[in-house]
């Protein structure tokens, strides 16, 4: 059977992608955000995940305002890295997994969440710089993808808890999958930031702490955050950190915290960066 | 449809909003359009002309060729989607977060090197009511 090993969160920040693509990641403004991730990178080459169930957002990318589903699976057998406006970044194209990503949307339309399907979609920073920032700079990247998109760009978006729960939802799908497969989870986004408008440049390191530092034994606390709370204190595209709940609600109820990164800067950005693995 | 959200009172920021979107949709359709290089070229050749090619007002043209991006927030542009517009321009999000603020961006590269904008002060619309006298 697929087993889910472990949960990996972690920001998306297209000026990472842009470092790591031009080799600026020693230099003196990024080498203290990259060396967070130096252990990452070994952690991963020990795991050898098969699978990345990888939830992220999608930046007016794929979706336009024509249609803008709410959560959108990807069911692909390949994707290809997007065109964001300044040319498509020089990473590997993307693998799916289409076994298990139409087991999974079948499984967790099944239980009431009622994803959009999508069989064709270019994948952007917000996928791609999260396989870099783990996986490094490969000539392909080392396991598949199911590509998973939470809308977090048109309000009303989903809330933290209807986040958790689809959470457990996706874990029943995976533990019910009928090949042995080593899956991961990963949510994206955040931490605080806010890209917009005169309060642009919005950074609280206490309040993304204390995200951090719950995310593991108290997420009770994370899942009541209502919206608006996330945009006063995290900024309004602090609201990306509802997608760590996704990856929060696969895990056990229980886990154990294996590795922590928190930086500020990367751009206008908070990053941080956790590794949950399941059980105590 | 128009009665108060509980982040109305949240200061500098414009959250994206049924109100946003509707008034938005054909100016961040344009946005959109610039994913394509060959769009990108005849935008760059000609804003006015490629713009009058959109079902969009006067004052969102206007505030695109003045790249007023306070002005495109407040007339429906997401943000995500007017970040097409500025990696046409060759210019990076930090570049415009800075134009936005009002600061150089020198001036705002510094803020965020010291930790950023602090959330003291700028939680609550009436906090930056008193500041302003």
């Amino acid at each position: 059977m697929a087993r889910l090993t472990a949960g990996v969160a972690t920001s998306h920040v297209p000026a990472v992608g842009r470092a790591i693509d031009t080799g600026q990641t020693q230099n003196d403004y990024w080498k203290p955000m990259f060396d967070g991730f130096d252990f990452s990178k070994k952690w991963e080459e020990s795991e050898k995940p098969d699978v990345v169930f990888l939830v992220y957002n999608d930046h007016a990318t794929a979706f336009s305002l024509d249609f803008i589903p709410t959560f959108a699976i990807g069911v692909a057998e390949d994707y290809a890295v997007a065109d964001e406006g300044f040319g498509p970044r020089p990473v590997p194209p993307v693998e799916g997994h289409a076994d298990l990503a139409w087991h999974i949307a079948g499984s967790v339309i099944q239980q009431d969440f009622d994803l959009t399907v999508v069989n064709k979609m270019d994948l952007d920073h917000g996928l791609t710089v999260p396989l870099s920032l783990m996986f490094g700079q490969p000539e392909r990247w080392p396991c598949k993808v199911i590509p998973f998109a939470v809308n977090v760009v048109q309000y009303p978006v989903p809330s933290g808890r209807r986040c958790y729960n689809l959470g457990k939802a996706i874990r029943k799908a995976i533990d019910s999958f009928d090949q042995d497969l080593n899956v991961q989870i990963w949510g994206t986004g955040g931490m605080s930031h806010q890209l917009q408008g005169p309060r642009a440049g919005l950074i609280n390191q206490p309040w993304d702490q204390a995200f951090l530092n719950d995310i593991g034994d108290n997420v009770d606390r994370l899942v009541g955050i209502p919206p608006e709370e996330y945009i006063r204190e995290a900024g309004s595209e602090g609201i990306e950190l509802v997608m760590w709940l996704i990856m929060r609600g696969a895990l056990d109820d229980q886990v154990t915290e294996v590795h922590r990164h928190y930086h500020v800067p990367a751009s206008n950005t908070a990053i941080g960066h956790i590794i949950l693995k399941n059980g105590k | 449809m128009t009665k108060s959200r509980p982040y109305d009172d949240v200061p500098g920021t414009t959250v994206f909003d049924e109100r946003m979107s509707r008034k938005g949709y054909h100016l961040n359709q344009f946005c959109m359009s610039l994913m394509k290089p060959e769009n990108r070229d005849r935008f760059k050749s000609d804003n006015r002309g490629y713009l009058d090619d959109w079902k969009m007002t006067e004052d969102q043209k206007q505030a695109v060729i003045d790249r007023d991006y306070n002005r495109m927030l407040s007339l429906g542009g997401n943000i995500y989607f007017l970040a097409k517009i500025f990696s046409c321009d060759g210019l990076s999000f930090q570049y415009a977060a800075s134009t936005m603020t009002g600061v150089s961006e020198d001036e705002y590269l510094k803020m965020m090197l010291a930790g950023g904008r602090s959330p003291d002060g700028n939680r609550y619309k009436h906090e930056w009511d008193k500041s302003n006298g």
